[in-house]
């Protein structure tokens, strides 16, 4: 099968609604068809991505360790945009630590995260063949 | 590549078309749909943003959801085509790509 | 051209069904071909063959129903969504030792690959949703 530029746009809190939870499921989906995916976090999608989350408090299950598996899938190109941390008082410090390992680079280990400005963010999504909203 | 941007939320309820608007890009379109349509309408606190961003960008809405929501289409913005299904669907055909703003 | 819709939302609660019917009809009238419908999240429930509106109001799943059987559409139900939701198959209510199903005729259960390889089969993919 030949490949596309995939790119799942998250634009929403974990929890609130189930968006962010089922988006991840087809993210991790994807990775079996070996197509060029990214991830935008967008708006309160940055919240998906936030460490220390702990979900005790409103009997879901925490998923946000899912995030961290997504270098092993070979899908290591999270976009995160610097406005929409500012706008909500976050910055990089306080998303998690997200990585893949560089087969080409004597699996060095290197963060998936891409900070990117609004202008830049814009200038990916241009890029892409199919995107998915969620 | 030309993209057609679809947004379906009412700008005086969520930020989501003011995000649609800050990642379009220049020879891009936007199609209003559904909740978005009323963002079309002339002298509202959303026009200027609108306008501002037909400089660069065609703007598109969906006529039935205007309608729907009490809208005549005289009451919209200059320049704002009104489109039906059959044009919502060639929008998709003419442009390379599609992104929705949910 | 060839399209792939995705529909995020059930039916009544939010516009995305009634907008993809139209959507897809207009396609359809226009000579484009609609590869899949993929239906994922509460957008599951627009197969149910159990709701029953007003007589007055529209009955989506029976439309969407109809227009998929009249041009052998594939409309697909996310099966892990549909799990979630309580949409069953005959098959996947009897793995699950259930005691009944509720899918409207027309649709299939299927897994989200099905989405990713709508994707990547059509020219376009257009989603619908909230």
């Amino acid at each position: 099968m030949s490949s596309k530029k995939f790119m799942f746009v998250n634009r929403k809190a974990p929890y609130g609604t189930v968006y962010a939870l089922e988006s991840l499921e087809v993210v991790l989906i994807s990775a079996a068809f070996d197509q060029d995916v990214s991830l935008a976090f967008i708006d309160d999608g940055v919240y998906q991505i936030t460490n220390g989350q702990d979900t005790t408090g409103i009997g879901q299950k925490n998923f946000s360790k899912a995030y961290k598996a997504l270098g092993d899938y070979d899908i290591s190109k999270l976009y995160v945009e610097k406005e929409s941390l500012a706008e909500r008082g976050l910055t990089q410090d306080d998303l998690m630590d997200l990585v893949w390992e560089d087969e080409d680079d004597d699996w060095a280990e290197k963060s998936s995260i891409i900070l990117v400005s609004r202008e830049e963010m814009a200038a990916v999504m241009a890029e892409q063949e199919v995107t998915l909203s969620f | 590549m030309a993209m057609l941007h679809i947004v379906n939320k009412s700008p005086f309820e969520k930020v989501t078309f003011d995000s649609c608007l800050g990642h379009a890009s220049a020879g891009d379109s936007i199609l209003m749909i559904e909740d978005a349509a009323v963002g079309a309408i002339d002298g509202t606190a959303f026009a200027d943003k609108l306008k501002a961003a037909m400089a660069d960008k065609s703007i598109y809405v969906l006529a039935g959801d205007l309608t729907a929501r009490g809208l005549s289409e005289d009451r919209i913005i200059d320049g704002i085509k009104t489109v039906d299904y059959a044009g919502f669907v060639d929008l998709t055909a003419d442009n390379e790509t599609t992104q929705s703003w949910l | 051209m060839k399209y792939t819709v995705m529909i995020n939302e059930g039916p009544y609660q939010h516009q995305s069904s009634d907008t993809a019917l139209q959507f897809v009809r207009a396609a359809l009238e226009k000579g484009h071909e609609i590869f899949r419908v993929f239906f994922y999240h509460d957008g599951v429930n627009n197969g149910t063959r159990l709701s029953v509106p007003p007589a007055d109001d529209r009955l989506l799943q029976k439309e969407w129903s109809e227009l998929g059987i009249k041009h052998g559409l594939d409309l697909v139900i996310c099966i892990a969504a549909a799990q979630r939701r309580g949409l069953m198959d005959e098959s996947e209510a009897k793995r699950q030792g259930l005691d009944a199903d509720n899918i409207i005729e027309g649709f299939r259960i299927s897994g989200l690959g099905q989405l990713i390889e709508g994707g990547i089969q059509s020219d376009r993919t257009i989603v619908f949703g909230d």
